[in-house]
C-alpha cells in the first residue's frame, strides 16, 4: 500500500535542486535572539536593579544602573537575618543529599546487581513516586511530626527533603549502575571481596559523573524548595534562605533595589554552579525522559 | 548478577523502603483516612463523604479546580515552544549552546525567587508597564497581577517563562541523542526542512513528546504552589488560587485537615490518572516494538 506512494515521493523530492529552504537562516536566528532575549529580560532586570539607588530605580526602572550603587547588598545582608537562613539552607540541602544518595546508592545496587522478588515492583514504585506532589503528603506529615516534636527540626525536615528526592535518586543511579560491565565486578568477586566493598570500591567510584549528576540536581531542587520548609521550619531563626526571602519581601516591599539585591545573593550558589557544571545539570534534568 | 543470600537484597534496600514508607506510604494512607473524618478533627468519627461534598459546594474549592484546568492550557504552549526552539537549535545554528545556556537560565533559579522578582516586573508601575509606555503602548499597561480578570493569566505567562527551558533541553537532548542517518538521507534525497521535520524529526520526539505533555500536565495542577504562594498569595479575591493553595488554606490556616485531605486524594487521583496514562501508552509502545522487530 505504501509502494506507490513512496515512489511518487521520490520522484517529486528527485527534481532538480532547490530543495525548499524551509526557515531561512536569518529567520531562525531572529526567533532565537527573540527568545533569549524574552528568557534574559527579567534576570537583566533583578541583575541591574540590584546595583541601583532607590532614586534612579523609581526615575527609570528600566535604565542602565550608573554609577554602580552597591549598598543595596549590605543592606539586604543586615534586613534579614540573610547569613543564618543561608546557612539553614546549606545544612538542609547538604543533609538532605548525603541519606538521598546514601539510601539510593544502597537500594540500586541491590535492584541492579541482585536478584529477588519485588525488585521490579519496587523501582516501579520510585519511578511512579516521582511525580506525586509534596502537598498531598503535607497535612499528614504535619500532624505526625507535631505529635513527634520534629516540627523545627533540621533532621525532621532533611528526612522529608531526602524521602522527597529518593525515589529520582534510585531510579538514576540503578540505571546507571546497571551500565557498569560485569568483569569489572568479577575480578574483585574471585579476589573474595563482600558485597559492600564491591559497592564501595568498584561501583561507586566508577559512578563518579552519576553521583555529581544526581548531588548537583538534589541539591538544586532542596535549596529551591518552599512549602515544606515554610510550613515545618516556621521559626525565622530556622528559615530556609528561599522562606527568608519570601518573608523578606514583604517586609522590604517598598525598596525594588535592595530585594533585588537580596534575590540575586539567593540565587548566585546555584547560578555559580550551573555555570561551572552545566552538562550536569542538563544531563541530571533529562534523565528518565530519554529512552526512560 | 550476584549470588547472595535470599535476605541480602532486602537489607539493601531497608533504609530506601523504610523511608518511603515513612515520606509517601504513611501519609497517603492517612490522608486518605482524614478524608472521612470529622472535617475539623482527624482523630474524630467517621464522616462518610461529608468532607467531599463540603469541599464541592465551597465556590473557593470550585473556584481553585477550574483555575487548576486553566493553567492545563499552558501545556500546549509548553509543548508548542520547546519543540520548536529544540528543533531551531538542533540545526546547528552559530552559537546554538550559547543560545541553550541562556534559555535554561530561567529553569535554575527558584521559583520562589522568579516569583518575587515577576511581581516587580508586572506592577503597576512596574517595569513592563514603564517600557509599554514608553514605546507608546501606555493603553496596554494593564495592572497584570492586581485585576481579577488578568492575574491568572499572568501567573501562566510567569509558570510558562521558567518551565520552557526545562522542555527546550529536554527535546535537544532527545535530537541529539538521535542518529544523524535518517536524516542526512533525508537531506541528501532533497527533502526540505519542513518535510524532515515532519517526517523524520517528529515521529522520532514521539515518546518524549507524550512524556513532556504528562509531566507539564502534573506540574500545572499540583507543582505551581510556590509561583502562586510568591506572586498573588490567590489574589485578588479568590482569582488566582489554586487546588494546591486551597490545601494548604483549609489544612493549615483553617485548621480543616479533613477538608484538606479530601481535596489532597482527589489531586492525588487526578495525578495517578496521569501517571497511568503515560505508563499505559509506554506500554504499548513497547509492545508495538516487539511486535515489529
Amino acid at each position: 500500500m505504501s509502494e506507490p506512494d513512496g515512489v511518487l515521493a521520490r520522484v517529486v523530492v528527485r527534481r532538480p535542486p532547490s530543495p525548499r529552504p524551509g526557515v531561512p537562516k536569518l529567520l531562525k536566528h531572529v526567533i532565537l535572539v527573540a527568545a533569549a532575549l524574552l528568557a534574559f529580560y527579567p534576570i537583566w532586570f533583578m541583575l541591574t536593579t540590584a546595583f541601583k539607588g532607590q532614586h534612579d530605580y523609581l526615575a527609570n526602572p528600566y535604565s542602565f544602573p550608573w554609577p554602580l550603587t552597591f549598598s543595596n547588598f549590605s543592606e539586604a545582608v543586615q534586613g534579614g537575618q540573610f547569613l543564618t537562613w543561608f546557612k539553614n539552607s546549606v545544612v538542609l540541602t547538604v543533609g538532605a543529599v548525603i541519606v538521598s544518595t546514601g539510601f539510593a546508592a544502597l537500594a540500586a545496587f541491590a535492584i541492579a546487581r541482585m536478584r529477588f522478588i519485588g525488585r521490579n515492583v519496587f523501582l516501579s514504585v520510585n519511578v511512579a513516586l516521582m511525580v506525586v506532589p509534596p502537598v498531598v503528603m503535607l497535612i499528614p506529615l504535619y500532624i505526625l511530626f507535631t505529635n513527634f516534636n520534629l516540627i523545627a527540626t533540621y533532621r525532621g525536615v532533611i528526612l522529608i527533603y531526602a524521602g522527597l528526592t529518593l525515589p529520582f535518586s534510585v531510579y538514576l543511579l540503578t540505571n546507571f549502575f546497571r551500565s557498569i560491565p560485569h568483569e569489572l565486578i568479577e575480578s574483585a568477586l574471585t579476589d573474595g571481596a563482600s558485597h559492600l566493598r564491591i559497592l564501595l570500591q568498584i561501583i561507586l567510584p566508577l559512578s563518579l559523573p552519576a553521583l555529581v549528576t544526581l548531588v548537583v540536581v538534589n541539591a538544586l531542587w532542596v535549596w529551591n524548595e518552599l512549602l515544606i520548609a515554610l510550613v515545618f521550619l516556621p521559626q525565622d531563626n530556622l528559615r530556609t534562605l528561599m522562606v527568608g526571602v519570601t518573608v523578606f519581601q514583604s517586609r522590604y516591599n517598598l525598596n525594588v533595589p535592595v530585594t533585588m539585591a537580596g534575590m540575586l545573593l539567593a540565587s548566585l550558589p546555584m547560578v555559580v554552579l550551573y555555570l561551572f557544571g552545566q552538562r550536569f545539570f542538563i544531563r541530571g534534568l533529562t534523565a528518565g525522559a530519554i529512552k526512560g | 548478577m550476584l549470588r547472595t543470600r535470599f535476605w541480602v537484597p532486602y537489607a539493601y534496600i531497608a533504609p530506601a523502603a523504610g523511608l518511603i514508607a515513612f515520606i509517601f506510604a504513611y501519609p497517603v494512607a492517612k490522608m486518605i483516612d482524614y478524608s472521612t473524618r470529622y472535617p475539623d478533627d482527624p482523630n474524630g468519627a467517621r464522616v462518610g463523604t461529608r468532607n467531599y461534598r463540603l469541599a464541592f459546594e465551597d465556590p473557593t474549592f470550585r473556584d481553585a479546580a477550574k483555575h487548576s484546568a486553566l493553567l492545563l492550557l499552558a501545556v500546549p504552549i509548553l509543548l508548542a515552544i520547546s519543540v520548536i526552539v529544540a528543533v531551531l537549535l538542533y540545526d546547528r545554528v552559530r552559537g546554538w549552546r550559547f543560545y541553550r545556556s541562556i534559555l535554561f537560565l530561567p529553569y535554575i533559579l527558584a521559583v520562589p525567587i522568579v516569583g518575587i522578582v515577576a511581581g516587580y516586573f508586572f506592577q503597576l508601575n512596574g517595569v513592563l508597564n514603564s517600557i509599554l509606555r514608553a514605546v507608546g503602548l501606555g493603553g496596554l499597561a494593564f495592572d497584570w497581577l492586581g485585576s481579577e480578570r488578568l492575574a491568572l493569566w499572568t501567573v501562566m505567562i510567569v509558570i510558562v517563562w521558567r518551565e520552557v527551558g526545562f522542555g527546550i533541553v529536554l527535546f535537544l537532548a532527545r535530537l541529539l541523542s538521535m542518529s544523524e542517518e535518517p536524516i542526512e538521507a533525508a537531506r541528501i534525497d532533497g527533502a526540505g526542512w519542513w518535510r524532515r521535520l515532519r517526517h523524520i524529526i517528529l515521529p522520532e520526539l514521539r515518546g518524549t513528546i507524550e512524556f513532556y505533555v504528562v509531566v507539564a500536565a502534573i506540574t500545572m495542577l499540583a507543582w505551581v504552589f510556590a509561583y502562586v504562594y510568591t506572586l498573588t498569595s490567590g489574589g485578588p479575591g479568590t482569582s488566582t488560587t489554586v487546588l494546591e493553595l486551597y490545601i494548604y488554606n483549609q489544612g493549615l490556616v483553617n485548621s480543616l485537615p479533613g477538608i484538606a485531605s479530601a481535596v489532597a486524594v482527589l489531586l492525588l487521583g487526578a495525578t495517578t490518572i496521569l501517571i497511568s496514562i503515560l505508563f499505559w501508552i509506554r506500554a504499548r509502545a513497547r509492545d508495538e516494538e516487539v511486535t515489529f522487530a
